[in-house]
């Protein structure tokens, strides 16, 4: 069975590139769906959803539309989880691979590093660095990719670790391959798949993590984000309760769609695994 | 009576498997006291239908018909508990790797307590005291310091016979062998097979045995079933099987075993195409502040030469060093002493760079067809990578890669395919025509075929001995089983635990052997008094 027919058949999965697309479409077309403009006061403040039809979320403390708010925070944490995933895989991927590969003193370095930035809880370190740069949307995916790159480096590491034990790796020694060469085209082509799905989940964490930050009010103060909605709503929760209800469920339906789809890319990459299947 | 009688068992695949049944419409019946050997290659159901009586059969695989009648009950039809109470204390099971079926993390003497404890069945201390009978009975060493050993700590025969002890615990009255000494070395497959004998013997046992090897049948079986694709296409006493086989698949499975039939003599060339001087290679484990390091001598001061044009068999058990020596001789192993001599080049001393250039001289085939090709390239790239790092214009070398494929039996067609796409004989095929596209001086094939099913190692040595004769190659060849060994190799050079023990023309060792190990060896292979008969007759 191909990739494709197994992560089709996975309904969850399913659901969560349904959500996915719709979150993003969201995202993307915010400024055709949504002739206001998320920062622009537009009725009076407290105004409850599903009381005008134009303002279906109603309005926050300062009478901007939620709904607009929303779409217009959808991409910001869809940016921020990707960037900063990309990011952590580019430092990640790298320094695992060549601490599985090579080894010795090289592996030796690479991990004491690691562990250096293990051993300081994420959030924690997220912090001090936002509030060391400023808070920009550019320093806050920074500060993300810094904090979630380690789990990537030892996931590569140890996958590198077991392929390069495998007979055809030495086969290409024989050939008379260069190391820089078996590395980069027979040995981390074989660790994409459990790559892939990490990285599908750690957007994920990515978004909560941009969010906990826009709550704190380490945001971009210029960046409409769905932490920061709840942040500022947190006041007059008991009052307006749609403040901080409609980002919340927006946070969760994302998070949950690419946890979905990662199990789904998990189960159809590594099909031996996959806990559904008892075949021989 | 008889013990069990499976009749017109039939056990469904899955869909999209590539057969509908798994078995279909198996009869048999085992006596009291019986060994019933049950023959063929892999996929051929014989474990599966072992599985079927365990109730061990895999998630979408069911019994669709038949019944396994065992002491008047069907046991295909058991509800679970029942099916539970039996298995252990009337029908127990071996396996083929005893290190994965034995639990990592207990004492052997616990383990085979637990059989005890989980039937409900005597008292702590008496089950300890039944444990070091059991351990007794099995022939383990030391069996006050083996009922302690956790399963690491044992070796590959060991191992089995402590698995061999757990099935006795609650002396059942049907043992049924997976595979039980395919993992294991020669002469550690004669004492297993020995054992089972004497148990029978002694317990009145009926066994049940499953087995792809023909040797095995021929030193235990009283009654032979040989399955394939699912169906009995033979059955019959061992003697009669053997001897005159009905089916032309039994005859053709006959046929490709090694018979230990020598080939005729050649005259070998005086120039050497390999010269091996004085090589010693050791690894040391452990070692701390306050313990000594462990050294293993892996290979001790082994000196040797393969002429052009010759295949040597390098013969030895496991941990004999055999391996190591030839991963030294491709330097995929860098040794600590001694030479390994290439047309002159001594490969064990080149730095890294110069031995890049030089790689090309040695090529290797490996054991596992599985892990040997890069699953996500294919197989056009895997052939080429190499010729191409040596300089070879790109087109040049996928019109020889090509060529290639046609010569190992395959077509030009496979070049564009993936791995995945081919049986284990063909990856194997795959990997011969990789390593000639380096045009090697030598090649070293360790244990090429021994992942193989036998008719497919037929083939696979035919190819071998073919391309020997067409391109004159050279060959160090690695493997445990004397008998293919005997089939292929001008000499012989027999290996233990690192050092070099006997070395000679396959004629000599297989006829005269000098040293007590070769003899030793020699008398382990299965079924070597069958054969030897067989000849005579």
């Amino acid at each position: 069975m191909s990739f494709w027919t197994r992560f089709r058949t996975n309904i969850g999965a399913m659901v969560g590139v349904v959500l996915l697309i719709a979150v993003i479409a969201i995202a993307v077309f915010a400024p055709l769906i949504f002739a206001n403009d998320p920062w622009q006061m537009v009725q009076r403040p407290f105004l409850p959803p599903f009381s005008r039809e134009d303002l279906l979320l109603g309005t926050d403390t300062l009478g901007r539309d939620v709904a607009a708010q929303l779409a217009y925070g959808a991409r910001v944490s869809l940016l921020v989880g990707l960037v900063s995933t990309l990011v952590a895989l580019l430092i990640g991927v790298p320094l695992g691979a060549l601490a599985g590969f090579y080894g010795g003193l090289v592996d030796e370095g690479a991990m004491r590093f690691t562990e250096f930035f293990q051993t300081i809880p994420n959030f924690a370190l997220a912090i001090v660095l936002v509030a060391i740069f400023e808070p920009t949307l550019s320093s806050i995916t920074l500060a993300i990719a810094i904090v979630s790159w380690p789990p990537v480096a030892r996931l590569v590491r140890a996958e590198v670790m077991s392929v390069r034990k495998r007979e055809f790796v030495d086969a290409a020694m024989l050939a008379g391959l260069t190391k820089r060469r078996i590395l980069v085209r027979q040995v981390l082509p074989n660790t994409l798949s459990p790559i892939i799905v990490m990285a599908s989940l750690m957007v994920a964490t990515a978004i909560l993590l941009e969010s906990s930050l826009s709550f704190l009010g380490l945001g971009d103060p210029n960046a409409m984000s769905w932490g920061y909605m709840i942040g500022a709503a947190r006041t007059v929760i008991r009052s307006a309760w749609w403040l901080s209800f409609f980002p919340g469920v927006a946070i969760i339906i994302t998070v949950l769609a690419l946890n979905l789809i990662g199990e789904g890319l998990n189960d159809a990459l590594n099909p031996h695994l996959s806990r559904r299947k008892g075949r021989a | 009576m008889s013990t069990l009688a499976i009749e017109h068992l039939t056990i469904g695949l899955p869909e999209g498997a590539d057969r509908p049944f798994a078995v279909e419409d198996v009869s048999m019946t085992i006596d009291k006291g019986q060994i019933l050997c049950v023959v063929g290659e892999s996929g051929s159901g014989k474990s599966m239908t072992a599985n079927a009586l365990m109730g061990l059969l895999p998630r979408g695989v069911t019994v669709k018909a038949g019944h396994a009648m065992f002491e008047g009950r069907d046991v295909l039809r058991l509800p679970e508990a029942e099916k539970m109470a039996l298995r252990g204390a009337q029908v127990a099971m071996i396996f083929q790797e005893p290190m994965t079926a034995l639990n990592p993390l207990m004492r052997i003497g616990d383990q085979i307590a637990e059989v005890f404890a989980a039937h409900d069945r005597f008292t702590q201390a008496e089950r300890r005291k039944k444990a070091l009978d059991l351990i007794r009975e099995v022939q383990l060493p030391d069996p006050e310091k083996i009922i302690r050993a956790y399963p690491f700590q044992l070796s590959g025969g060991q191992r089995q016979r402590a698995m061999i002890a757990m099935a006795l615990a609650l002396e059942p009255k049907l043992l049924i062998a997976d595979e039980p000494t395919t993992a294991l070395d020669v002469t550690t497959q004669a004492q297993i097979l020995k054992l089972i004998l004497d148990l029978r013997d002694r317990r009145g046992m009926a066994v049940m045995f499953i087995t792809h090897d023909f040797g095995v049948v021929a030193e235990i079986a009283d009654e032979v079933i040989v399955m394939r694709e699912g169906r009995v296409v033979e059955r019959g006493t061992a003697a009669a099987v053997l001897k005159y086989p009905q089916h032309d698949y039994t005859r053709r499975l006959l046929d490709a075993i090694p018979t230990g039939m020598l080939p005729e003599q050649r005259a070998l060339s005086e120039t050497p195409a390999l010269e091996i001087k004085g090589l010693r290679k050791i690894y040391r484990t452990g070692g701390g502040f306050f313990r000594e390091a462990r050294e293993v001598r892996a290979v001790d001061d082994v000196s040797l030469t393969v002429a052009r044009g010759e295949v040597l068999g390098l013969v030895g058990e496991s941990g004999s060093g055999k391996s190591t020596l030839g991963r030294t001789a491709v330097r995929l192993v860098t040794p600590d002493g001694g030479q390994v001599l290439v047309g002159g080049v001594d490969l064990a001393a080149l730095p890294e760079e110069e031995l890049r250039t030089q790689r090309h001289k040695v090529q290797m085939i490996f054991q596992d067809p599985y892990a040997s090709l890069n699953p996500r390239q294919r197989i056009l790239g895997a052939i080429t990578d190499g010729p191409i790092a040596r300089g070879t214009p790109r087109r040049e070398a996928e019109e020889r890669a090509k060529e290639l494929l046609e010569v190992v039996g395959l077509g030009a067609d496979a070049a564009s395919r993936f791995p995945h796409e081919f049986s284990g004989g063909q990856r194997q095929r795959i990997g011969i025509a990789r390593a000639l596209a380096m045009d090697p001086e030598l090649i070293i094939a360790d244990e090429a075929v021994s992942a193989l099913d036998v008719s497919i190692q037929a083939q696979v040595l035919d190819l071998l001995r073919d391309l020997r004769e067409r391109m004159g190659l050279s060959i160090l060849f690695i493997t445990h089983d004397l008998r293919v060994a005997a089939q292929l190799c001008d000499r012989i050079a027999v290996m233990q635990r690192g050092k070099l023990v006997e070395i000679g023309p396959v004629h000599d060792i297989f006829l005269k052997p000098q040293k007590d190990y070769t003899k030793q060896l020699l008398a382990a292979v299965p079924g070597s008094d069958w054969e030897q008969r067989n000849e005579s007759a």
